[in-house]
């Protein structure tokens, strides 16, 4: 029986939940917010929130200046594609695991994992030097594949855990009523697993977007994606907060969306599964 | 049941990704190993001979060594103390009857999605700058001096922005826990007069064990080797110089690559340590 609760305590309840909730989402507000004031009101003393006279003009200058197309284009041809190879990888991988499980299966996730844990910088220098030797420094397709591979343990824990959840029975029933295994893959298996491979997409995407060692570490000038183009922000010259707000709203606009979708997959995706 | 043939089948299947992720630890985890025993200087001559064990020993000889592996400490121990215990207490709060839980619970996520550049250089200006932050204004408006936080507190900014971004995973996580809490547990002690504080410390409490755990060691993994926030807030000085910010600087800006070797070497070994105590738990998972 569910306890019957006061109005009163449910007042106080959503009282204390919206401020708590808006004092965390406030930088984020703040930003927003400054990014459309014209650079004089954004440092004003005391500041202003709502009464400033509104404008694009930041928008138009951090599009016009820093060719920013440029930068978006190389978050979504990293991020993406990033992702997409390595489900394309990993849902082979997966789907073995999940349906002919071995004695080793258990293993061999777990030291998938093992890789996730080690640290980056202990081996920057030997990946800087491969990049250099292979020629594909500060170029995308070498993003592409570092983060694929430092994303892939994720994604192929992840399909696991989905495809896991498929019952076998159906497959078997599938192969009882003659279905060949190709049939049995797109017809049964694909349409069941769309639901975990768009989850699985979703959080890749916003963590091969966000990742910010890898892509400061291995772009200059040509392949620099979203990450590298607001940390060239760290040394300003003049007024600058109304456009930095304005490059952070773009940067951060289109992952906030995409992440309020994933939401109840980011829990088991990034605890591998170990919290429900 | 599964055949010899599908058997067979799977095993070529698991191959791409099981060899991808092979080449990727072994590759270049040898040419660090390999390196870490040169004295190797790119700009400066180059490879210059084996040295032994002598990058190990002047890498935690040095005097910014100590000074590193405190600074990480403080941030990490930081920063969990903060994400969870917030964590524990936001995640008891959305748990309560509301109106409007959807929106609040979405407000509470947003800072994880924002990408550390923006969240490290959002705070670094419109928050602490001395002169125009929001963080100052607020300071004056009580008759106080601003703080410089990034030079005069900058690790307690460094703490400030990083639990900041890791606040919601915990949360979020620890709400997912709180959830699956049998209410009539609760109930029943309640009924049998138990105070708050008491279903808390006994019965809520005991539950989260796992999933405080979890937090834990997943953060960790993360805050050991964060990057950006420092990167772009105060480019390692004022005493924010952690562990790996140390051997990035030794690799790449002072380009003396067989010690930051050596570093990258005690880097792995240290997160080692912190996976095992995770995989034991996520493994302990996958047989139940």
């Amino acid at each position: 029986m569910a306890r019957a609760v006061t109005r009163q305590r449910k007042m106080i309840n959503t009282a204390a939940a919206w401020a708590v909730g808006l004092l965390i989402f406030f930088p984020i507000l703040w930003t927003i917010l400054t990014s459309f004031k014209p650079e004089a009101q954004a440092i004003a003393d005391p500041p202003i929130f709502l009464g400033f006279d509104w404008t694009l003009e930041n928008y138009s200058v951090v599009m016009e200046r820093s060719n920013y197309g440029r930068f978006l284009w190389n978050s979504i041809v990293i991020a993406g594609g990033s992702t997409l190879l390595g489900i394309l990888i990993a849902v082979p991988a997966a789907w073995s695991m999940a349906f002919v499980p071995s004695k080793r299966t258990k293993d061999i996730l777990l030291w998938m994992l093992s890789t996730k844990m080690l640290p980056a910088v202990g081996v920057l220098y030997p990946i800087y030097l491969l990049f250099i030797q292979f020629g594909i420094l500060d170029s995308k397709i070498g993003l592409v594949i570092v983060l694929m591979l430092i994303n892939l343990p994720i994604i192929v824990w992840m399909l696991y855990t989905y495809f896991r959840e498929i019952p076998g029975e159906i497959l078997e029933a599938a192969r009882m009523d003659g279905a060949t295994l190709k049939e049995e893959v797109l017809y049964v298996l694909t349409p069941m697993a769309i639901p975990g491979i768009a989850s699985t997409v979703l959080l890749n995407v916003i963590l091969a977007w966000n990742e910010a060692f890898w892509t400061l570490n291995l772009t200059a000038a040509k392949a620099a994606p979203l990450t590298a183009f607001i940390a060239s922000y760290s040394s300003p010259e003049g007024l600058f907060y109304a456009k930095l707000s304005a490059a952070s709203t773009m940067a951060i606009a289109p992952i906030l969306i995409l992440g309020w979708f994933s939401q109840k997959q980011l829990v088991s995706g990034l605890t591998f599964g170990a919290v429900k | 049941m599964a055949t010899q043939q599908s058997r067979s089948a799977a095993r070529l299947m698991m191959a791409p990704a099981v060899v991808l992720l092979l080449g990727w630890m072994l590759v270049p985890l040898t040419m660090t190993l390999y390196f870490s025993f040169k004295k190797y200087l790119p700009l400066r001559g180059g490879d210059l001979g084996w040295v032994g064990f002598d990058n190990y020993v002047r890498f935690v000889t040095s005097s910014s060594f100590w000074p590193s592996v405190m600074t990480t400490l403080i941030i990490v121990g930081g920063v969990l103390v903060i994400t969870v215990i917030f964590g524990i207490l936001l995640a008891i709060l959305l748990n309560q009857p509301m109106w409007g839980q959807g929106v609040v619970r979405i407000l509470v996520i947003a800072p994880f999605f924002v990408m550390p550049t923006v969240s490290a250089l959002v705070w670094k200006n419109m928050f602490m700058d001395p002169n125009f932050g929001l963080l100052a204004h607020l300071w004056e408006f009580f008759g106080a001096t601003p703080v410089e936080w990034l030079s005069q507190a900058s690790l307690t900014s460094i703490v400030m922005i990083v639990s900041w971004q890791w606040l919601p995973f915990a949360t979020l996580i620890l709400l997912t826990a709180i959830q699956s809490l049998d209410s009539e547990q609760l109930e029943a002690a309640e009924m049998d007069g138990a105070p708050a504080t008491k279903r808390f410390a006994y019965i809520t409490l005991p539950h989260l064990g796992r999933a405080v755990t979890v937090v834990i060691l997943i953060q960790t993994i993360f805050l050991l080797s964060i990057f950006a926030e420092i990167f772009v807030t105060t480019g390692g000085a004022f005493g924010t110089k952690t562990l790996t910010y140390l051997i990035f600087q030794r690799v790449l800006e002072s380009q003396n690559v067989g010690l930051g070797s050596a570093g990258g070497v005690y880097a792995i070994i240290l997160a080692n340590i912190v996976a095992i105590f995770l995989m034991r738990i996520v493994g302990k998972n996958l047989d139940a």
